[in-house]
């Protein structure tokens, strides 16, 4: 495993249940820093799931969630994405009828503190904060080269693009770990390449550690640094890329065995 | 290409600024040359103004549905009634009184049903607009008069010799806070607190995972909402003499959710707008009184078939001097 003292996020025995079936099961994941984490499992595995629970939009049953050494599990959302958790979604949520730009400045939201009075009486201090956040957002949608894009509404640009505003958005909270649920879906063939690009860009440029759900193994084996493998709420292997690829039970997880138990 | 639209938007930059000299030209011009009954109409456009611009941070804004609106109106006119007649605060000190007092009653109401989403929400906010009518009604304590109101209200005056008690100094006093409202409005939408507002309407789990508080911004809509409503409720107060149950009906609720349809949702011309609609309306068609009520269902129906996003709707992009700048220096490079 690569670097052990260098962990980010760590969740323990992380249980999630909805109704009766248990769609997390003792969960345990280290992911480090400065790596590209892949979790992969078949359809209904939980993968996204620990996401949910990873990210607050779930309360786990048991199990906690540790991120740089604060205990994370059971918060709001928006109080771990100011933690340093930012997410992407696997269909794509942007806010539709707000421009590109707006969509990627309501991710510095987080970072600034002006209220309701500052805005209205415009103090000094929200004027520097909002040109701030402008700045980041402007310097984002650059990063994701959709610069031209700005003040067109997010309902309009193509899809590949809208997953691309959507990690400038996520990019945009300052985040130390970036989350993103399927991030190829939908894309073509060389829009996937792009996005492998830029992703290995990123973790070499910026201080940022990237944990994805993936279902195209091109991608998974092509920039994963480690990979998960999930099946029926349990980690059922974990290892090197090409490690996972030749596991014998990954496999059975994907295809089922040969002969019935 | 669509960008375009945009670049063409801003182009218009200096004309909208003199159609804004106009319009409030004729606002300073027109109660010198209408007779006091217009300046009523008027007065009255101005109510219904600042109700919607109320009305449209909850509904525009963040896409609450509030059908219950007329409750916070009713909090403010009464706080003044009550706290002029019983013991005798000029009114004028009463607006931000009136307007913390329903700020504070959209807070405890608002609490625990925040986390309700759409038609739960709205049942919820009729609900919530009926008690205290029927509150009202009931004269608790002795407080507000039952069914016959609060009579006997003031002047608004500050307490010494300025008093505005005729329909000029009334329609500069509601104007001149409309006025207000909308400059804090505009600045809010172009703030962070607008844009966590507009994230929370368009998708509420990613405005989460933006770092948005939806919680805290839902109810902060709801606090401002009910305080401009407030202070909507003591000019009206004022204005009448007089407060009765009756005036905050749910069919005044009704009026100002069509004020923000007919408007378009979160757009502050187009609520002024609509307000126009729904005040003049009935002047206009006061020969035909039988009938009003047929064309105006006719004209909401008509309004959500062909213009679905309302008069005015919010234009988005390009609109802040910011990124005029901004496209200016991209020129330049």
């Amino acid at each position: 495993m690569p670097d052990t003292n260098k962990t980010l996020l760590v969740t323990r025995k992380l249980t999630k249940i909805f109704g009766g079936l248990t769609a997390v099961n003792n969960f345990d994941l280290d992911v480090h820093r400065g790596k590209i984490f892949s979790l992969i499992g078949p359809n209904g595995a939980g993968k996204t799931t620990v996401f949910n629970v990873v990210t607050g939009i779930y309360k786990p049953e048991g199990g906690n969630v540790i991120f740089k050494d604060n205990d994370i599990s059971g918060r709001k959302p928006h109080e771990i994405v100011s933690y340093g958790i930012a997410r992407t979604f696997q269909n794509i949520r942007l806010f539709s009828n707000m421009t590109c730009m707006e969509n990627i400045m309501s991710g510095q939201h987080c970072r600034a503190t002006s209220g309701m009075w500052a805005s209205i009486f415009r103090t000094s201090h929200q004027k520097n904060e909002e040109a701030n956040i402008r700045t980041v957002a402007e310097s984002r949608i650059r990063q994701v080269g959709l610069w031209e894009f700005r003040d067109e509404l997010a309902k309009n640009i193509a899809y590949g693009s809208q997953r691309m505003i959507e990690i400038a958005r996520a990019l945009a909270t300052n985040p130390t770990l970036l989350v993103l649920d399927e991030p190829s879906s939908g894309l073509n063939s060389k829009e996937t390449e792009d996005l492998m690009e830029f992703l290995t860009g990123l973790i070499k440029e910026e201080d940022i550690t990237i944990l994805l759900i993936e279902h195209d193994m091109n991608v998974v084996m092509g920039i994963s640094d480690w990979v998960v493998v999930m099946d029926e709420g349990k980690k059922i292997a974990e290892g090197h890329p090409e490690d996972i690829y030749h596991n014998p039970r990954v496999i059975e997880a994907y295809l089922g065995s040969e002969e019935p138990r | 290409m669509k960008y375009s639209k945009t670049l063409n938007y801003n182009g218009f930059f200096g004309s909208r600024h003199s159609a804004l000299i106009i319009v409030l030209g004729i606002f300073f011009i027109y109660p010198f040359i209408a007779s006091n009954y217009y300046i009523d109409v008027a007065f009255f456009f101005g109510i219904y103004a600042l109700l919607g611009l109320s009305l449209n941070i909850v509904l525009g804004e963040v896409g609450l549905f509030d059908l219950g609106h007329a409750g916070f109106y009713a909090i403010g006119a009464y706080t003044t009634a009550i706290l002029n007649t019983k013991f005798g605060i000029p009114i004028l000190i009463l607006i931000p009184v009136s307007a913390v007092a329903a700020a504070l009653f959209a807070y405890i109401v608002c609490s625990p049903i925040i986390h309700l989403r759409g038609d739960y929400l709205c049942i919820v906010t009729i609900g919530m607009g009926e008690i205290v009518r029927i509150a009202l009604i009931n004269n608790p304590f002795d407080l507000t008069g039952g069914p016959n109101g609060v009579f006997g209200i003031d002047f608004p005056s500050l307490g010494g010799p300025f008093v505005i008690d005729s329909s000029i100094e009334y329609y500069f006093l509601i104007w001149g806070v409309v006025g207000l409202s909308i400059v804090g409005l505009i600045r809010l939408q172009n703030s962070r607190i607008g844009r966590a507002w507009n994230c929370i309407r368009e998708d509420e789990v990613a405005a989460g995972t933006s770092g948005i508080n939806v919680r805290f911004y839902k109810l902060l809509a709801f606090v401002i909402g009910a305080a401009l409503a407030g202070v909507a409720g003591n000019i009206y107060a004022s204005k009448l003499m007089c407060v009765s149950p009756e005036s905050f009906t749910f069919w005044e609720s009704c009026l100002m959710f069509c004020i923000v349809l007919i408007g378009g949702m979160g757009s502050i011309p187009g609520v002024i707008i609509g307000a126009g609609f729904i005040s003049l309306f009935p002047e206009i068609f006061r020969p035909f009184a039988m009938y009003r009520m047929l064309v105006f269902g006719t004209v909401m129906i008509l309004m959500m078939m062909f213009r679905p996003g309302g008069a005015w709707p919010r234009k988005r992009g390009g609109v802040e001097f910011t990124s005029l700048l901004t496209r200016m220096r991209e020129k330049d490079a």
